[in-house]
């Protein structure tokens, strides 16, 4: 474990690395945390702030943040990657945002559909070409619920009027046609593509002319909100708010619809999971249509508890005894799971380095198996993300903001932990340099990693990989301190 | 409850649990307002019926599931391949997560590249500040000895002059004068990977060789350049050095990234490793001749090499299969002066004696293939060789030039007879082909995987299986690391080919007193 001295030092090493300028702005973005120090002022750290050119960042653009979070997950929706072909082609299906559907017929989520900008659209526009996409698309495609135009860099750059066109298309077709502008260059992460794309499903579903819901809303009606089923997290979450007695109406977005969707605005309660990327609808929500939200946290028994409570607090006493009927349950077997892997996770340290809410949330799974956090930040957080943070960690720890390949590099070299919990970017590194490393955007294809069912699947998952033999391969007998010569 | 201590088990087979299947079932029914399972299944089969086929072949505007990347993409594969380069991609930030990901899934290996994260100021000001800071940051931090600049299309729209703006960077002392900083542009909407890893080519043979020609000379150094491409295969970039090494060939592979993309685990990561260094680089107009291995897409750096060099650039076919291995060492002999070694032609012949010991499994198999245009055109000829059959021949990245080339090598074999050539066609219209023609398998990336999928859909009779020999392969581990080019890469592709035949005649044949025969123990 390192000492506040230690890590503050490390932290001065590897700022001295950057030229000055550099230096002083990545210093803003560094800090060690002490559990009893902790000011609740967010760490101090400075967040959302634009990446240095030239130093590996790990982040994404606005354009990932909408169709590869948001948006993309709407499994009855066609999405279009409006644009040159490429962003498209590399964020095609590499989620695992699960959904259950014919693909192709009735759903599109693993598609790829693309207008392929060619230099003529760049001169000339891209316009009338996505008004004729657009046609094609309800044509071949005719179950679709609608269709969102994913802008591409080059589209804010050349004058197009994307918003035009999307209403006409609307009206033609009959269906929402949403135009979504969430250009590259737009912000400084991920992070903007999150708010633009809650922002246009609030204009261009919520409220959009005659769609609203008008069926009979129940009074335990709840969302799911922020939860993208990745390996079936939200299918894992769901279930247990069901065995309580909560309907979940809608899951936003993943394995979600357009009718989910447009059925919000009348739940009781929003259940917000993942408050980076959906806080904004949510409070929009909240203020448009007085439903409250509620943020809580369905990674490992401790916090899945907590959460089950605090949910049903919200709730009548049929909904407060279902929850303790649910924990009274699962608790026995989240018990026996914490037994089998405990004592071989006990002590064992661990990195993160992610987005979102895992940087936090999953802190409280990893402690439920005896393991501690030393180091974790956010790729796209805001303050508010190192505020929640603060209160989750006990001992002395890293945090990196946006943090540099380089950085990285540096402090899992001094550290040693025994995981590091980030993503494919990181993970060949570290698992050259012999540190055990599992994908936590991922869940490195395995999952889902919600709820209790998914607290299984993460202990599991966790003590593979940390006690594989493959990490004591790694040096030849030969090069072993004390053998014999070859 | 699903899961216990003794048995954990994930997404599949967890979610098959009835309670898991019921909470759906109910999500479906209640929630999603989807349509009733007959107009599902009556949709789903028009979608394989030829009016569809002729409605999905009228498009002009949609692409459904493309088979081809961007430029930018070749460009960091281009840049990988010289020793202790770092690709710098100026523009957007998110493209070079991107790059970097997909690069990672296929070959899982670590991929260091660098962007200078313009934002929507740079979009008004252009992006100069940022290259300014951005080369002098990767440099202090990462060490290089070369960084190779390519372009996103932001930078491109907005007309970010990158000669400029290098060239201010360094007058303005962020980095030295001398640091070799060879760039290109890469605009994403003109042509794709192939077009990117051409531009960063030309421009590194141009940076490091244009104003110093007046020593050169060709053959003076009795080499060979080879130059292999966006190759995802590591055995690729083996094969060919090593032929050249049984030759007793000098061979500069012109990007060889092969060492870089395979660091072994050894509680080191390595950042640079291996790769053509700016030595080889400029001693390479020198060499006898360029052989431009996937001559589809190259146009750009072999005109350079050409009208500088002055080399010959002699015309070789992507070397795939057995007769354009043999012209491929024909060409070294004739260039070199070198005769074919004995050990390379008996390599040769076990390469046909495994044609004459698996012919009777691949005769008259259909075979439809998707792919950039040499692997296409390669993957055609080396069937044709094998008495099968290419049927649907797509390239989304090809020209009109490339599909009449395609017809001619197709009607000089009667195997050729019944294929189809598609150029600028995407993997959407390959599902309708496949639909109307049922080919006996499909070749290509992991993409296929949807199209199997979907022709299963329609019933076991329609599907087609996938065989994964192409760039991407995510879903299968290692694929990357075999060989597809030279006799032994026709080793490999033979031994995928008729194993992928076998296999799928016992799995139609495992039926217990059903289908007993056939299902043989010997073959």
């Amino acid at each position: 474990m390192l000492t506040q001295d230690e890590a503050q030092k490390l932290i001065q090493e590897v700022l001295a690395a950057y030229p000055p300028e550099a230096a002083e702005d990545r210093a803003k973005h560094l800090a060690v945390l002490d559990g009893e120090s902790a000011d609740g002022g967010g760490c101090g750290i400075t967040a959302n702030r634009k990446s240095l050119p030239g130093v590996m960042t790990i982040r994404g653009c606005a354009y990932a943040g909408s169709k590869g979070v948001v948006w993309g997950p709407i499994k009855d929706m066609i999405h279009i990657s409006h644009g040159p072909v490429g962003c498209g082609q590399y964020s095609r299906a590499g989620r695992r945002n699960y959904y259950v559907g014919y693909t192709g017929v009735n759903t599109f989520g693993t598609m790829n559909f693309t207008s392929d900008f060619q230099e003529k659209d760049i001169v000339f526009g891209g316009d009338k070409k996505l008004a004729k996409l657009l046609d094609e698309a309800n044509t071949l495609f005719p179950l679709n619920k609608g269709i969102s135009v994913q802008s591409e860099c080059p589209v804010g750059l050349i004058g197009d009027d994307i918003e035009a066109v999307a209403k006409k298309k609307s009206a033609d077709l009959a269906k929402p046609v949403v135009p979504v502008r969430c250009e590259g260059f737009r912000g400084v992460s991920q992070s903007l593509g999150h708010h633009i794309a809650n922002d246009t499903i609030r204009d261009y579903i919520l409220d959009r002319p005659n769609a609203a819901f008008t069926g009979e809303a129940g009074p335990y009606d709840v969302a799911v909100i922020g939860d993208y089923n990745i390996g079936g997290d939200a299918w894992s979450s769901r279930i247990l708010l069901e065995e309580m007695g909560l309907n979940v109406v809608a899951q936003w977005s993943g394995d979600g619809t357009l009718a989910e969707l447009e059925r919000t605005p009348k739940v009781r309660l929003n259940l917000v999971h993942c408050y980076r990327s959906m806080n904004y609808i949510s409070r929009h929500m909240e203020s448009k249509y007085g439903i409250p939200w509620l943020e809580y946290n369905f990674f490992g028994p401790t916090k899945i508890a907590d959460s089950l409570r605090r949910i049903a607090a919200k709730f009548d006493a049929r909904i407060q005894a279902g929850a303790e009927a649910v924990i009274a349950k699962y608790q026995p077997m989240a018990d026996a799971i914490t037994e089998r892997f405990r004592p071989r996770l006990q002590g064992k340290r661990v990195m993160l380095y992610v987005g979102g809410l895992r940087p936090r949330h999953v802190i409280g799974a990893y402690e439920d198996l005896g393991m501690e956090v030393v180091g974790t930040g956010y790729e796209f957080g805001h303050n508010d993300d190192y505020e929640r943070t603060q209160e989750e960690l006990k001992n002395t720890t890293l945090i990196y903001d946006d943090a540099t390949g380089y950085e990285l590099e540096r402090f899992v070299e001094q550290v040693r932990p025994d995981l590091i919990g980030s993503g494919i970017k990181e993970k060949y590194v570290f698992q050259k340099m012999g540190i055990p490393f599992r994908q936590m955007h991922s869940w490195d294809y395995s999952g889902p990693y919600h709820g209790y069912d998914g607290y299984a699947i993460f202990a599991r998952d966790m003590d593979m990989t940390i006690n594989n033999p493959c990490w004591k391969m790694m040096t030849p007998p030969w090069r072993q301190p004390g053998a014999e010569a070859a | 409850m699903s899961q216990t201590a003794e048995k954990i088990v994930p997404c599949y087979p967890l979610f098959q649990q009835p309670e898991y299947r019921e909470t759906l079932k109910k999500k479906a029914a209640e929630y999603e307002n989807r349509e009733p399972a007959n107009v599902i299944d009556e949709t789903f089969e028009w979608t394989t019926s030829p009016e569809y086929r002729a409605l999905n072949f009228q498009r002009e505007a949609l692409t459904v599931n493309p088979a081809k990347a961007c430029q930018p993409l070749g460009a960091v594969l281009c840049s990988l391949g010289f020793h202790a380069t770092l690709p710098y991609v100026h523009g957007s930030q998110g493209c070079t997560a991107y790059f970097r990901t997909y690069f990672n899934r296929h070959f899982k290996e670590p991929i260091a590249c660098v962007s200078d994260s313009m934002t929507e100021d740079a979009a008004v000001f252009g992006g100069q500040k940022n290259m300014f800071a951005g080369l002098q940051n990767a440099k202090a931090l990462y060490e290089p000895e070369m960084i190779a600049v390519s372009s996103t299309c932001m930078a491109e729209v907005i007309g970010d002059d990158l000669n400029a703006f290098i060239t201010n960077t360094k007058k303005d002392g962020r980095i030295p004068m001398d640091f070799p900083t060879p760039y290109a542009h890469t605009p994403s909407f003109i042509g794709s990977h192939l077009t990117g890893w051409d531009n960063m080519l030309e421009g590194i043979l141009r940076y490091f060789t244009l104003n110093s020609m007046q020593d050169k000379e060709p053959g003076k150094s009795g080499k060979i350049n080879l130059v292999a491409g966006f190759d995802g295969y590591l055995g690729n970039y083996r094969v060919l050095k090593q032929m050249a090494r049984e030759m007793g060939v000098e061979a500069t592979l012109l990007s060889d990234p092969e060492a870089v993309l395979d660091t072994p685990a050894d509680g080191k990561y390595r950042m640079y490793a291996g790769g053509t260094t700016q030595e080889e680089v400029k001693q390479a107009p020198n060499a006898i001749d360029t052989l431009f291995l996937q001559p589809w897409g190259i146009d750009k750096s072999k005109k350079f090499v050409k009208e500088t060099w002055n080399h010959p650039t002699t015309a070789v076919d992507a070397p795939y299969g057995l007769a354009a291995t043999d012209q491929f060492l024909m060409t070294l002999s004739r260039l070199s002066g070198r005769p074919i070694p004995a050990s390379l032609e008996l390599e040769r012949g076990r390469l046909v004696d495994m044609m004459a010991d698996s012919h009777a499994w691949l005769h008259g198999r259909s075979f439809s293939v998707y792919g950039d245009p040499d692997f296409v055109m390669g993957m055609a000829r080396f069937l044709m060789e094998l008495g099968a059959e290419p049927l649907h021949l797509l390239s989304n990245n090809a020209t009109k030039r490339w599909g009449k080339a395609m017809e001619t090598l197709l009607a000089s074999s009667p195997y050729g007879r019944r294929g189809e050539v598609h150029f600028g066609r995407d993997l959407w219209h390959m599902r309708s082909l496949v639909f109307e023609k049922k080919p006996d398998f499909l070749i290509g990336n992991s993409y296929g995987k949807f199209i199997q999928r979907d022709t299963l859909h329609k019933g076991k009779a329609f599907e087609v299986p996938l065989i994964r020999i192409g760039f991407p392969i995510f879903d299968r581990h290692h694929l990357h690391r075999q060989t597809t080019l030279g006799y032994q890469g026709a080793m490999y592709l033979l031994t995928t080919l008729v194993n992928a035949v076998l296999e799928r005649l016992d799995e139609d044949t495992r039926g217990m007193a059903e289908t007993d025969y056939n299902y043989d123990l010997i073959r």
